[in-house]
């Protein structure tokens, strides 16, 4: 642990943090396969740091472990919040090997990508315990009332964690974002597109202000 | 004779209750394995779902098992000392197969399920 997080977690760092506020956080970036997280942490480190975290693709289950970078400094106006963010696995509850044959691969390959697809699943529900907030990416022109939302919510509730539900892909002419600010009203949504671009300095603006709140309980 | 086609086990509550989260994740898993679908009456809470979710995931071999269907509402807030207090009452939730149970449509009231043809024990 470095001189920064070791003070973060002292009783000093927790006491300035409940009265300024949060001045860094790390970020996790959560949601079912194939909505576009990894689009999403690369679009945030490389709008502010010019790098990007990891590789994307059409086939489900891309990001197989879960890839992390540090001290992304984000800022507004006069305000600011460095970020470690964190690019979790899809979360679902079912992988089929056969799924990926679809996609040109032999059955070694295909079977091997799905064991580490269930690896990574269970790393992404354990790193729902060291983090601070939640950017939750959203397919904006599925529906959105699937089991993987509910239980990351559910989750994120019991935590009292900060979430913001990026609703992604509108730059999609079926997008609806509306019906995913209807179907969770008591979160922040944004829509955007981590493709284009389209929202991002919202989304941006509304991560300082939400994850930068001053400390709330969390419990377990 | 046995009568083939699947079955749907409804749960009660007070079933469920007498079950530590551990048991509860262990009995669903053992039945969902054998091919049947559940119904639970109060359904799990959000840290049951997760952990369930884990414990499918370490528990896919590929051939026999590649996951589970599940399908729940968000745990309620329910009279006055649950919101006081803090205290969620967790829904009715379908738990099946995934080779065998598919949804076809959820809402905030209904949730739309298919067993698929030819996949019953």
């Amino acid at each position: 642990m470095g001189l920064l997080d070791r003070f973060r977690f002292s009783s000093l760092g927790r006491f300035l943090e409940k009265i300024f506020g949060r001045r860094h956080a790390r970020i996790g970036i959560y949601g079912p396969p194939n909505v576009g997280k990894t689009t999403l942490a690369n679009r945030i480190a490389r709008d502010w740091s010019g790098e990007i975290i990891g590789s994307v693709s059409d086939i489900p289950h891309e990001t197989r472990r879960a890839r992390a970078k540090s001290n992304i400094r984000i800022e507004n106006g006069n305000s600011s919040l460095t970020i470690d963010i964190v690019d979790t696995p899809g979360i679902t509850t079912k992988v089929d090997f056969r799924d990926f044959l679809n996609y040109g691969m032999d059955e070694e390959e295909a079977r091997r990508r799905a064991k580490e697809a269930t690896e990574g699943v269970i790393e992404a529900i354990r790193w729902l315990d060291d983090v601070d907030g939640v950017l939750l990416v959203m397919d904006s022109t599925q529906d959105p009332f699937t089991q993987v939302n509910v239980t990351i919510l559910g989750n994120l509730e019991a935590r009292n964690l900060p979430v913001i539900i990026a609703a992604n892909k509108i730059d999609l002419e079926e997008a609806s974002p509306a019906t995913l600010k209807t179907a969770f009203p008591q979160h922040p949504v944004v829509p955007i597109s981590a493709l284009t671009g389209h929202n991002m300095d919202m989304l941006y603006s509304k991560m300082i202000e939400h994850f930068g709140k001053k400390k709330r309980r969390r419990s377990k | 004779m046995k009568v083939k086609g699947v079955t749907v086990d409804l749960i009660s509550r007070s079933k469920l209750e007498e079950l530590t989260s551990s048991e509860k994740i262990d009995f669903i898993i053992g039945e969902v394995k054998k091919g049947k679908i559940l119904i639970l009456e109060t359904g799990l809470t959000a840290a049951e779902q997760a952990d369930l979710i884990k414990k499918t995931m370490s528990t896919i071999d590929h051939d026999t098992f590649i996951g589970i269907e599940m399908e729940g509402y968000p745990e309620e807030k329910v009279g006055f000392f649950h919101r006081l207090f803090g205290i969620r009452r967790s829904r009715i939730t379908v738990i099946g197969p995934a080779n065998l149970l598919k949804t076809i449509r959820k809402d905030d009231q209904v949730i739309e399920t298919i067993i698929i043809p030819g996949k019953g024990v």
